[in-house]
């Protein structure tokens, strides 16, 4: 059993906003879900499946009552910025297996302002052994970049080239955080935060968020859009319960060869790709680890100008979380929705790859010392 | 040499009862990591069940604090009770008995630092009922 061509993406939403200081989170969510409907031509009327993080109230109840929702599915999954990737594959099952017909996901996020304060230990297993010693985002990524640098010479420039591609892209994007094109020189100048990551190397913190409506063949023939098709989806998480973790690898090693099985494709058939860009060096892992180069070679793929229009492979042509959007340190949801745009042919024109029939979108949820990949596999309705 | 050991905060861990053994040990200058009984696997982060086998069967055993660096980094941004330190190193450290820890890497220049090099374990002192153990260069 697959999910290929069982449930179609019929509507998306990214949050226009960038910083709402006046708005709740479930405000946030309410307007996403608005959105995406009615870029699909639904109304909440017609959502019988929800899915979100449930980090919001009484997990994904409060969310439903807040929208007036009805659903006969309902999913909470949580894997941090990865969880909206986990949401469409679990919708499509969901569709496949008759429990709802119109899935739809949300995101709502607050952040900006916020100054991160000691994380609470009491519910989280590891956090007593890891918090108690100062361990941030930047720096758990820091050391994955300098074991990378370490094994196998990956330079401070080379990490530098993802933020400049993806500046490059977001110029172009009216509602990027960011649209000032850098240069190497300004990443590698800009002040360090963990060494070897600058802050240039480390994506953006935004509020907002956005939505996705999954539906079933039957509805999505029903509507006037351009159909998206969920071809493939895999989940892997890699963790240090087996014994210690790798800090050069991430879990799109087995992630995405099950998900292009399940798509039936072969990564060269891909013409765009959504890589999760946490940071720079989450970028240079994951290429290697979908296999668009050889292990080791991610820094010289990058800096090879692999990432653009006319490169191998271009990626995150809406500036990604470095330089457009990233709510809620969850960019997961902001990679599908530029799939999809880029699939119907909806990417700003300026980043629009020609004739775009496959996709990839990869989340990286979590750290390096634990984490939640997920891959999904996008096809226009003629792939 | 900056006598950074000082000026490191040393944040009381959360205790349960199932991962006193530990602090209390740290506390006592020692470091205790559980290992399964049925398959001799060293555990880490502590806990009362072995991943590798699927056993409950765990025993705290004495190692020793020994171990080398299998990554490092001076951060100049912490969150949290480190917000206001100026910069300190996080670092993941393989002990000799083969766990990779999350610790601090304390008195020693950061620039001096590198991958493989040799550290031994310290013990911070962090309220009444734990210790922290960080590391510093082996002699």
């Amino acid at each position: 059993m697959s999910i290929r061509g069982k449930a179609h993406i019929a509507g998306v939403y990214e949050h226009p906003a960038r910083d709402l200081p006046d708005h709740s989170v479930q405000q946030i969510h309410a307007e996403c879900a608005i959105g995406a409907l009615a870029d699909a031509g639904l109304s909440v009327r017609d959502v019988d499946g929800f899915f979100s993080t449930g980090q919001l109230g009484f997990g994904g109840v409060s969310l439903t009552e807040y929208l007036g929702l009805n659903p006969s599915y309902i999913d909470g999954t949580f894997t941090g910025g990865s969880s909206y990737l986990a949401h469409v594959g679990h919708a499509a099952a969901a569709i496949a297996a008759g429990k709802c017909r119109v899935a739809l996901i949300t995101q709502g996020a607050k952040v900006r302002g916020v100054i991160r304060g000691a994380k609470h230990t009491a519910d989280t297993p590891e956090f007593p052994f890891e918090t108690v010693y100062g361990e941030t985002n930047a720096g758990i990524y820091a050391l994955a970049a300098r074991r990378h640098m370490h094994e196998f010479g990956t330079t401070a420039e080379q990490l530098a080239a993802v933020k400049v591609a993806a500046s490059e892209y977001a110029q172009f994007n009216p509602h990027a955080l960011l649209r000032k094109r850098v240069t190497v020189e300004d990443v590698v100048n800009s002040p360090m935060i963990a060494d070897p990551l600058h802050r240039l190397d480390c994506c953006v913190v935004t509020d907002g968020g956005g939505a996705i409506v999954v539906v079933s063949p039957e509805i999505a023939r029903s509507l006037n859009r351009p159909l998206v098709s969920v071809l493939g989806h895999a989940e892997a998480i890699k963790h240090s319960g087996l014994g210690p973790n790798d800090l050069t690898s991430t879990g799109a090693t087995a992630s995405a060869p099950r998900a292009l099985a399940e798509a039936g494709v072969a990564l060269s058939d891909i013409d765009y790709a959504s890589i999760y860009d946490s940071f720079t060096i989450t970028v240079i892992m994951t290429l290697e680890d979908l296999g668009f180069c050889k292990k080791g070679q991610g820094g010289a793929f990058v800096a090879s100008g692999a990432l653009g229009l006319d490169g191998v492979i271009p990626v995150n042509t809406d500036g990604g979380g470095l330089c457009n959007n990233h709510p809620g340190y969850q960019g997961g949801l902001v990679k599908i929705v530029e799939a999809v745009r880029q699939l119907r042919g909806e990417a700003t024109p300026q980043t629009q790859v020609r004739d775009c029939k496959l996709a990839i979108a990869h989340g990286t949820g979590g750290g390096m010392l634990r984490q939640a990949s997920v891959s999904l596999v996008l096809g226009r309705s003629d792939a | 040499m900056v006598d950074i050991k000082t000026r490191l905060p040393t944040p009381e861990p959360f205790i349960s009862p199932e991962t006193r053994p530990f602090w209390t040990a740290a506390k006592q200058g020692r470091l205790d990591l559980p290992f399964c009984k049925s398959c001799n696997h060293p555990i880490w982060y502590p806990k009362a069940f072995c991943g590798a086998c699927g056993s409950l069967d765990v025993e705290w055993r004495q190692v020793s604090g020994e171990g080398k660096i299998y990554s490092y980094t001076q951060v100049h941004r912490g969150e949290g009770p480190y917000r206001d330190v100026e910069n300190y190193v996080l670092a993941l450290v393989d002990i000799d008995e083969g766990a990779r820890v999350l610790t601090n890497i304390v008195d020693a220049d950061p620039a001096s630092l590198t991958i493989g090099q040799r550290v031994r374990v310290v013990f911070h002192e962090a309220g009444d009922a734990a210790a922290l153990p960080r590391f510093v260069p082996a002699k």
